[in-house]
Parts: structure tokens; sequence; C-alpha cells
């Protein structure tokens, strides 16, 4: 078993309006940020999780990612997964 | 007749619902904890609004996984009548009992105020006291009401018949102005394929009473009353 440290980013699926990225754009836009385009607004899960191996770990994570971390009808997902600090290889 | 209310941590519209329920339908009305097993028995169940888990990840998300939303997802596959109010119908579309999600407002805002329902389906449990195109006043209190599901899901849903409730006009007609938070074709609530889920963001148990402003949501529930009679 080695222990990895999991990153699951979800994002607004994309073509969906995404209101919140846009209020984001336009907030930077005031404060004069030029040329900014595309904002969106996800959100980043972390967390350690005992496997045996990379593959299972990866996964792992994606069917959370199906059954909870994200919602298939408008949030897209990717997994990372990478040997947690400090733990054997 | 027995009716059953969830309630989840962070459920504030419970209360509301248990007292309609009691009141309008003359029914035994009990509460369902969402940590329980157990539906007691009851003929139907009401998913109350509120802030269940506290909105964290997606609002409903974690309440459809919880121990009663298991049992619920039974009852509902064997014909039960199931009905979700604003964050009842965010679980019910997490649950996958319906299709399809609701998203942040378009305006980003909280909407809290009256509106006016369409009234599309008066055939299922929950309508048959009310009259297709009968317009609603009932009132809304959400920031992830945006009904969204994609083209072919949506063309199903309509194709279907499935929209029970839509964002109108007071007289009836349908159109941008009318809609509160950028719902795909002003859908206000939706049901399943069998007609007996039933999921809706705007909050009949708070038209009930003249007191309350609206008392057009007691058809909801006396439509449901007169159902579970006829069954």
């Amino acid at each position: 078993m080695t222990e990895y440290r999991i990153e699951v980013r979800v994002t607004p699926r994309r073509g969906i309006l995404d209101p919140q990225g846009n209020a984001v754009a336009g907030a930077l836009g005031t404060l004069g940020f030029r040329g900014v385009r595309e904002v969106h607004v996800g959100r980043l899960i972390v967390f350690h999780m005992d496997a045996e191996s990379e593959g299972e770990a990866k996964e792992r994570g994606e069917a959370m990612c199906r059954q909870l971390l994200a919602n298939p009808v408008t949030e897209d997902f990717s997994v990372q997964v990478a040997a947690a600090p400090g733990s054997a290889r | 007749m027995k009716i059953g209310v969830v309630t989840f941590p962070g459920s504030n519209c419970d209360y509301d619902c248990f007292k309609a329920v009691q009141e309008q339908m003359e029914a035994e009305a009990v509460y369902l904890w969402h940590r329980e097993h157990d539906l007691q028995g009851v003929d139907a169940v009401f998913l109350p609004g509120g802030f269940s888990y506290g909105d964290y990840l997606r609002a409903g998300a974690i309440a459809a996984q919880s121990p009663i939303m298991r049992e619920v997802a039974a009852f509902a596959r064997e014909g039960g009548p199931v009905a979700g109010i604003c964050n009842g119908f965010q679980i019910l579309c997490e649950a996958e009992l319906l299709p399809g999600a609701l998203m942040r407002n378009r305006s980003l805002k909280f909407r809290s105020r009256q509106v006016h329902l369409r009234v599309e389906r008066d055939d299922l449990p929950f309508t048959s006291g009310y009259t297709a195109g009968q317009v609603l006043r009932v009132p809304i209190a959400h920031g992830e009401g945006c009904y969204f599901a994609d083209e072919a899901t949506l063309a199903r849903v309509e194709g279907e018949g499935l929209v029970a409730f839509r964002y109108s006009t007071p007289d009836g007609t349908i159109n941008a102005e009318a809609n509160p938070n950028g719902a795909a074709r002003n859908i206000a609530g939706i049901v399943n394929e069998r007609g007996n889920v039933l999921g809706m963001m705007p909050h009949p148990e708070r038209a009930v009473d003249a007191l309350l402003g609206s008392t057009d949501g007691l058809g909801l529930f006396r439509s449901l009353a007169a159902h579970l009679a006829r069954a």
C-alpha cells in the first residue's frame, strides 16, 4: 500500500453559462486587468488515500467524482495522483 | 394517511411543510431523520427546503447520498409519491430521481419573492386540484434554482410532458421577464416519467394561508390528499 495525494479539479462544463466566472471576469476588468477572457470558477478537492497503485488511486478518485464530487450534468472533472510527501514507495 | 417530511441537518422548511400536511391534508405527519433507514410506513414523502449539509460541495449533493434517501429512492421506484421543494428539488436531481440540475441563478442573486407559476400538468398526484393553464402565486427563495439540462434531455422533458410548472407572467405568458433565475424553458417544476416524483423550486407550503399572502399552494397538498384517499 502506498499513500497517495489526490487532487480533484471540478470545473463548470465548457459551453455552459458560468455566471460566477462572468462576474469575476467583470470585476477583474474593473480593477484594470486587461485581456482577461474565459474565466471559470471551480473547486479543488484534495485528500490522501492508500492504494495499491497510482492507477488504482486514479480509478477510485474518478469513481468518487462520478458518484459525488462532480455533477455529471453541469461539471467536468480531472483527477491528479501523486505519491504523498513522505510516503514509502 | 401518513406523510413523511425528511429533515436533513440544515433543512429549514421542514416545519412549514409538516404543518401544511397536518392542517391542509388532515393527515398524520411524521419527521424522518436523514440518518434513518425506515420510512415508517408513510404514504408519501416531502423533501423540504433549506440548506441541507450547508449546501457544501453542491446544493443537495450530500443529502442525496444520506441513508434516508436510499429508502426514498426505493419508495419512489415503487411508485410512491415524493415531492421535493426547493432544496428538495435539488436533492432529487442530485439523487438522479429527476433529470437535469439546478445551477446558480443567472443573476447570482438570492431571489426571495412571490412569483407566478403556470400549471402545465393537472393529472399528477400533486396537481389534480389545479387546472392546466391556471396561474398560481407562490413564493420562491433560492440562490440556486436555475434549471439546466442538455438539449437532448430538455427535448425529452418537453416531449414527454414532464414540466409541471413554469414561471409565467400573471396572465400565464411564458417569457424571460417572468423567469426569476434563468431556468431553461422557464421550468419551475418537473416530474419523472411515471409522474410520482415532483421537484419544484417554489414553496407551496408558504402559500397555504391568506396571512402568508397567498393560498395558491393549498391545491398541491389537497391534490395529494385526494390522490391518497382514492388509492
